[in-house]
């Protein structure tokens, strides 16, 4: 076999040793460590990085990269009730072909001009979400509804002038993690309790903490939990007659049916939308929204890119730009409002196709069917003895099992459903003092009759 | 202006279909999909809204989403795409630090199976192994490349690992009860998030300018240290393109004066393999894989910020970490000084796995080669902008430059009246995308090119002859460059629709009100 001369790399043009040494010639230099001269050595690296053997082919690398991910186990080839923040409800094929168009796949930051396109797409999805949530601004989104509430937050800090932000304490643990650290030194974290039998907001625990440094209060409608918080409107009243603001995290996903917190009283509203028309990714598609009332002191707060739609010179031509860039780090560094930078854009153009495709009755539809089968599963596990359902609530898509009067713990009996290819709730026993033994579930459009029937009795096989 | 005959630019005109607004497009009774029913057995087991949820939450009126049929959403969307223009389709190589290159499609491909889209992230470690091996592998790809000791792949972007690198640096301090250290150093040309981002976690800033030759002054920094500092956040090259050979020395004065040292290299496109954070001196460091490993930037994330540390600030690092004991990958939350979560799971995953097949395409070699090639692509370039006459490179340290450098029209506007923005939106009548710059503008009329790995000599070639056209035209028809586009999506935009409160649209809805409903009210008024 005879020795083949090393290729160029397909993703690197210039290294075709002709066009490099007509660059080098152009450039003036014979050697191209030339380049470096202003590296002085003592910085240079002169080792060798300790990288796999690369696969320079194409076939090599898709068969390296696949056998690797074949270890993965799917919520395709198995039926999962996970969520706590990530779900799996069905993505049209549609918002895939839109968001794989390799004009937004490939763009970044192009002017409203070549990049038109781009502006209007994100200035629709901030558009459908204000229908959602019944709110006239909407952000270009964040990371996560972590960050969306972190953010909520700060800004409830800067518009009230007040340090310290009140917290019901049925929010995920992860996400007030990243609050405490996003929101340390700036502000006082206070954690408000709940009713134990039916996860309501204490109100009487609120209202024991409210006091003139409450910049706001932050909970979660449905709940981490997933069970309906009803009393909104009295709480907004208390915190609103202290002069202090109303945050309200909310799954977008039960806003066909489920009353929007602006209608019950919320100021900032925040949350993800990985659930509309957005894939699991292990948890790497997510997408924090902030919502607002078109107002300048809320405005003038948002960290975020706002775009904004505007007349052209030309009669009857819609154009898009940045509102209110000023407020960005991006025109002011440190004096802009926090920060910002590369986010989430694509997921929200997933999200703008998704709300389209679904209309208003789509999202009602979807809202039922969820309550429905969220209902049925419910009243079947039930039905097994020794089993509880927690929170005696209305629930939207999540509920907490109690297995503890069954003397399993949750990881035996996940340990079974696994082998009935089921991945069962979340073992919330580390999350929560009181749930020892009690597990999180989730069930979206995508779980049959047959899905439920299969996992209720999966579970009773799984205790007896 | 006619194009000139051998020039490789382009008679172009972009896509331009005057697309409806989605609401425009709207017609009751239409619908774009249909979700599943519910069996009718479970309808009559547990009702319908009205037995589900309390009376006082349903929803009584339905949101004013659009009804349009499936094939219209997918046109309206088509259209919008199409008057975009992504590095697939330009020569994107005028978004100088944002590192546009080829994102491979067979990247994409592996990323969209199930195998990789339909995990979640709460399933049992031994179910996704494999999606933990690339988190690992990733960890140790990093430290070869970087140096450093431990990475986290948490972080969800750039600014987001500097807001963590913020975070870290608070923590070891307050362990150490140095919590009078409030102040952190950077520099100009540093990313804006570099300052904005740190001081979110409440510190002041300290901004350290230029010397004449554009690196950063060294004086600046010895006259800023203090027994407040409590850390450096840097790049380089920094965002002019500028290597700053003392950077070992930067870091020995914040070290001495107590502080640490934090390295922006989002953008690491032209040092790959030829300089690291650890012979710096610096304590952590984070790369984007979204520039400069290979990850698209879809129209602005997903995105991922690797984020690396020495070993005595691993304790600090948000939990899990990803660790292997030579039979199963597993997550490891046992870190005594975390700062806790900083993103909701693990680390975006999609781009991560991306990143991951682009090393494994190129390996030690290949990614030495990507440097070396964006850094020949930049001086190439950097020859020839700097021989139109009219554009200028300022600041005059060092022989070259690394992957990007940041150019002045100054010369250009002063004989033509013709700016950056000006420019800007000429280029794209030829279908091209030219950036300004990070603000403030300290270099006046600026732009910024950065021709990273991915573009051919002829491609590169192509754009010249853009830029010398326009400056041509600036010259002898500047009326056409001040009023242009001409030949883009849309026209000229009226600016005072973004700063008015009284007038700014963030949504349809808002729009409707402001300028519809007002409109009318005004007309029956009168």
């Amino acid at each position: 076999m005879s020795e083949r001369e090393k290729p160029t790399h397909p993703y690197i043009p210039n290294s075709s040793p002709k066009v490099k040494r007509e660059m080098m010639r152009e450039i003036g230099i014979n050697r191209i460590d030339e380049l470096y001269e202003d590296i002085p050595e003592r910085l240079r690296f002169r080792g060798e990085m300790n990288l796999p053997r690369p696969l320079r082919s194409e076939q090599e690398l898709r068969s390296h990269v696949e056998k690797i991910l074949s270890k993965n186990q799917t919520c395709e080839e198995n039926i999962s009730f996970l969520g706590g923040g990530c779900y799996k409800h069905y993505v049209p094929a549609i918002c895939d072909e839109i968001i794989g168009r390799a004009e937004f796949l490939t763009a970044y930051a192009g002017e409203p001009y070549e990049d038109h396109g781009r502006f209007q797409a994100l200035f629709e999805y901030q558009s459908l979400m204000a229908e959602l949530l019944d709110m006239d601004v909407v952000n270009v989104p964040t990371y996560d509804w972590g960050q969306s509430a972190s953010t909520s937050i700060r800004m409830a800090e800067r518009i009230t002038g007040r340090g310290e932000a009140l917290i019901s304490d049925t929010i995920s643990p992860d996400r007030l993690s990243i609050i405490r650290n996003y929101c340390s030194p700036a502000m006082e974290i206070k954690l408000i309790g709940h009713d134990r039998d039916t996860g309501q907001i204490d109100i009487d625990d609120l209202k024991s903490k409210i006091s003139r440094t409450t910049a706001c209060f932050y909970f979660e409608n449905p709940s981490y939990l997933g069970f309906i918080e009803e009393h909104g409107e009295e709480i907004s009243q208390l915190l609103h007659e202290n002069g202090s603001l109303v945050v309200v995290g909310t799954d977008p996903v039960s806003l066909g049916v489920i009353k929007p917190p602006a209608q019950y009283g919320a100021d900032i509203v925040c949350g993800d939308i990985q659930g509309l028309g957005n894939h699991l990714y292990f948890g790497g598609a997510l997408a924090g929204f902030i919502a607002t009332p078109d107002e300048e002191r809320f405005v003038m707060e948002y960290p975020s890119r706002l775009f904004g739609i505007a007349q052209t010179n030309v009669e009857g031509e819609w154009g898009f730009g940045d509102v209110a860039y000023g407020r960005t780090s991006f025109s002011k560094r440190e004096k802009g409002k926090e920060f910002v930078g590369t986010a989430a854009a694509l997921w929200a153009i997933s999200s703008a196709v998704y709300l389209s495709l679904m209309g208003p009755k789509g999202m009602r539809e979807l809202g039922e069917t969820i309550l429905q089968r969220t209902g049925y599963c419910i009243k079947r596990l039930k039905e097994i003895e020794g089993v509880a359902i927690r929170f005696d609530s209305f629930h939207f898509k999540e509920f907490v099992v109690d297995f503890s009067k069954t003397g399993k713990r949750v990881s035996e009996i996940n340990g079974f459903l696994r082998g009935e290819k089921i991945f069962g709730g979340k073992d919330l026993t580390q999350e929560f003092a009181e749930l020892k033994d009690c597990a999180l579930y989730c069930v979206t459009e995508t779980h049959s009759k047959e899905d439920i029937d299969k996992l209720v009795d999966a579970v009773e096989r799984a205790l007896s | 202006m006619e194009i000139k005959r051998g020039s490789r630019l382009r008679n172009f005109h972009q896509a331009k279909w005057d697309e409806e607004i989605i609401f425009e497009l709207s017609n009751e009774g239409e619908r774009g999909i249909l979700p599943p029913e519910t069996d009718s057995d479970i309808v009559e087991s547990v009702g319908g809204v009205s037995s589900l949820l309390p009376k006082n939450m349903i929803r009584q009126l339905p949101p004013n989403l659009p009804e349009v049929g499936q094939m219209r959403v997918l046109k309206h969307f088509l259209r919008l795409s199409q008057q975009n223009l992504g590095a697939d389709l330009n020569i994107d190589i005028g978004q100088g630090t944002c590192t546009i290159k080829y994102n491979p499609k067979i990247n994409e491909q592996i990323a969209r199976s199930q195998k990789a889209a339909e995990i979640h992230p709460f399933q049992d470690e031994d179910s996704v192994q494999g999606a933990l091996q690339i988190f690992h592998q990733m960890d140790l790809f990093f430290r070869e490349i970087s140096g450093m000791d431990r990475f986290t792949l948490q972080p969800s972007s750039g600014s987001h690992a500097i807001m963590v690198m913020a975070s870290i640096v608070q923590k070891y301090h307050q362990v150490r009860n140095q919590e009078q250290r409030d102040e952190v150093i950077t520099t100009i040309f540093s990313h804006p998030s570099d300052a904005a981002a740190v001081a979110v976690k409440g510190y002041k800033i300290i901004t350290i300018y230029p010397d004449e030759d554009g690196f950063p002054a060294i004086e600046a920094l010895k006259k800023a240290v203090s027994d407040r500092t409590a850390a450096l956040f840097i790049t380089n090259p920094e965002d002019i393109g500028i290597f700053n050979p003392r950077i070992d020395e930067f870091t020995r004065i914040v070290h001495d004066a107590g502080g640490l040292c934090c390295y922006d290299q989002a953008n690491a496109n032209g040092i790959l393999g030829i300089t690291r954070a650890k012979e710096a001196g610096f304590d952590m460091c984070f790369f984007n894989l979204h520039k400069t490993f290979g990850a698209p930037h879809g129209c602005g994330g997903p995105a991922s910020g690797a984020l690396g540390v020495v070993k005595q600030l691993e304790q600090f690092l948000p939990v899990p970490i990803v660790d292997y004991d030579g039979k199963k990958y597993f997550f490891r939350f046992d870190l005594p000084n975390t700062i806790g979560k900083v993103r909701s799971f693990w680390g975006v995953f999609p781009v991560i796995l991306k990143s991951y097949a682009w090393i494994m395409s190129l390996g030690s070699e290949g990614l030495k080669e990507v440097a070396e090639i964006a850094v020949l692509n930049n001086n190439y370039l950097l020859k020839k902008i700097t021989e139109i006459d009219g554009a200028d490179s300022p600041f005059k340290g060092g022989k070259r430059r690394i992957e990007q450098v940041r150019y002045t029209w100054e010369k250009l506007y002063e004989e033509t009246g013709v700016d950056t923005h000006d420019i800007t939106c000429r280029m794209c009548d030829f279908g091209f995308h030219l950036w300004s710059s990070h603000h403030p503008f300290i270099v006046p009329q600026p732009f910024t090119i950065e021709p990273t790995e991915s573009y051919s000599k002829a491609e590169l070639d192509e754009y010249l002859d853009g830029l010398r056209h326009v400056v041509e035209e600036a010259r002898k028809e500047p009326e056409l460059v001040k009023s242009a586009p001409h030949k883009s999506v849309v026209h000229k935009i009226d600016e005072s629709w973004f700063d008015d409160p009284e007038k700014w649209a963030v949504t349809w809805r808002a729009y409707l009100k402001k300028h519809r409903l007002k409109k009318k009210k005004s007309c029956e008024d009168k």
